[in-house]
């Protein structure tokens, strides 16, 4: 099959056509450069998104504390993940890097979080 | 009146670069002026990826690199007042600022670093005609919603420019569970990343309409629709082309403007086209000790960059409190053939060749150019560039050399070669 994307290594921004009807052999044109080869096979082999949301917390001096994961996650995921975050509540202290919710969805990355709140 | 050597007003990534700046060139009289309840500025905000690849040579958070500087400036124990708004910066600098905690206070400085962010403009800028239901939020009004406060301002959305605010707020509002209907652009290009437009619009299906724009807001209590109209090359409207979207949320990302009205009440000279102050190398004003740096001087893409323009000016301003006097002569850089500004605006005309950055935009896509630096009309520096865009900041590095070969011109020119 035939997808059309656009490169986002740099500001040139390059319309790709990737055919990857031959999974062995997938070919990329429009690219100028080869970054655009990488780019294209990655995302339509593996395609994968880092995904950041914000989770409750509570008794601290702010009510949402933001997180990420902390690696990119398999793109199918991404709403998966979000979903697990609803039903987070973290507790005040809460600082950079700690679990917010371990191994997504079992594909082996957590949720960190990724700011400081104190306790009121 | 209480007197500081270096007053900072604002403590944003620009505010908190400069301070650490000043602190390490000697300057221990230091005070930051911020307005909210906490250091970071908007960073605090932008709980998405992406930040600090050249600071840092990793991806971080808006939060995580606010941290890091945060961290640097509570390390070197500068002072900070949270909650404290500056109202008054008078052209001798004096400072004045109100807080709950301390009341008004007026501060002496020595020297003051105008740090104050940029804002966004609303609605009423850009004159969308039609009812004044509930609804209407700009990007990053939404995104403080969402983010900070844990409110979703809507469920059926429409975005109005696809700058990056504008691309980040539509994947948020998506992950959230809003269903985002179009992302609605004035021009034929986006001014966002491409990264973004990929990341935020293509992975959720979620349409980008070019030469398109908002011609009514429909709703009394609350929006109801928007109606949209593909525009002519002259950008305006064409009335065949209207039609509805129904929705209960239109988010505005229609540009960004850098805060100054504290500059104009000391007597700053403003440039009309980055609606930031007119600088010289130094990041100094017209105003003899005032400094501006970060997006309040010109609205930046990457936050990296903003803190790297503030660590000069930290380290400017240490200077001039140590009696580094400016010299009066200035050279004006003009800015042709397509380059749209560039910062510093102004060079000294002294014997101080040391290298020196450039920033600057072009007002249009253009393909195969090359920048050029012209010293009375001959070239000192070139680049080629297979494209540039308005939406990305180019960055001029000249050394020492080509910079005493600029400052001693009758005439200072950035440029754009175009063709092979």
């Amino acid at each position: 099959m035939s997808r059309e994307m656009i490169c986002i290594n740099c500001p040139m921004g390059c319309r790709l056509t990737v055919d990857d009807a031959d999974k062995a052999n997938i070919t990329v044109t429009g690219n100028t450069c080869p970054r655009g080869v990488t780019y294209a096979v990655n995302e339509v082999t593996a395609p994968k998104r880092m995904v950041t949301g914000s989770v409750k917390v509570q008794g601290g001096t702010i009510p949402m504390v933001s997180v990420k994961t902390r690696e990119a996650i398999p793109k199918e995921l991404i709403f998966k993940s979000l979903e697990l975050l609803k039903n987070v509540t973290l507790t005040a202290p809460v600082h950079i890097g700690d679990v917010a919710a371990a191994d997504i969805c079992g594909c082996g990355v957590d949720f960190i979080v990724t700011k400081n709140v104190d306790r009121v | 009146m209480i007197k500081v050597n270096l007053v900072i007003v604002g403590g944003g990534p620009a505010g908190l670069a400069a301070a650490k700046s000043a602190y390490d060139a000697g300057e221990r009289d230091i005070l930051i002026l911020e307005r909210e309840a906490e250091l970071g500025g908007i960073l605090n905000q932008c709980i998405h990826n992406g930040f600090g690849l050249h600071t840092f040579k990793e991806e971080l958070t808006g939060p995580e690199y606010a941290s890091r500087y945060i961290d640097e400036v509570v390390k070197r124990g500068i002072t900070y007042k949270l909650n404290a708004t500056v109202i008054d910066v008078s052209n001798n600098k004096t400072v004045t600022y109100v807080s709950a905690q301390d009341g008004l206070v007026q501060v002496q400085a020595k020297a003051v670093i105008l740090a104050c962010g940029c804002r966004e403009r609303p609605r009423g800028a850009i004159n969308i005609a039609g009812m004044r239901g509930a609804g209407v939020f700009s990007a990053g009004t939404a995104q403080k919603l969402v983010n900070i406060d844990g409110y979703l301002p809507g469920k059926e959305v429409v975005i109005l420019g696809s700058g990056d605010i504008g691309l980040i707020m539509a994947r948020r509002m998506t992950f959230e569970g809003a269903h985002v209907q179009a992302v609605v652009e004035l021009m034929p290009f986006s001014s966002g990343l491409n990264r973004n437009i990929v990341q935020c619009l293509n992975d959720f299906d979620i349409p980008l309409y070019f030469s398109h724009t908002v011609v009514n807001i429909k709703g009394r209590e609350r929006v109801e629709g928007v109606v949209i109209a593909q525009v002519d090359d002259r950008l305006q409207p064409i009335k065949e082309t209207e039609r509805f979207i129904p929705c209960d949320t239109l988010l505005l990302s229609v540009g960004l403007l850098p805060e100054n009205e504290l500059a104009k009440n000391a007597e700053v000279q403003l440039s009309p086209t980055t609606g930031g102050a007119v600088v010289d190398e130094n990041l100094m004003t017209n105003v003899e000790g005032v400094f501006e740096c970060g997006n309040v001087l010109h609205v930046h893409d990457l936050v990296d960059f903003v803190s790297a323009e503030s660590e000069n000016a930290g380290v400017r301003a240490a200077d001039y409190i140590n009696g580094v006097t400016p010299c009066r002569e200035k050279t004006v850089i003009s800015c042709t053939n397509g380059v749209r500004y560039c910062v510093p605006t102004v060079l000294n005309r002294d014997e101080v060749y040391a290298p020196q950055s450039f920033k600057m935009r072009v007002a249009n896509v253009f393909k195969k150019v090359e920048l050029a630096v012209l010293a009375d009309g001959v070239k000192v520096y070139g680049r080629k560039r297979p494209v540039v865009a308005p939406g990305e900041m180019e960055n001029i590095n000249l050394t020492a050399e080509q910079m005493k070969m600029l400052k001693q011109a009758k005439s200072v020119e950035i440029t754009l070669i175009k063709g092979e």
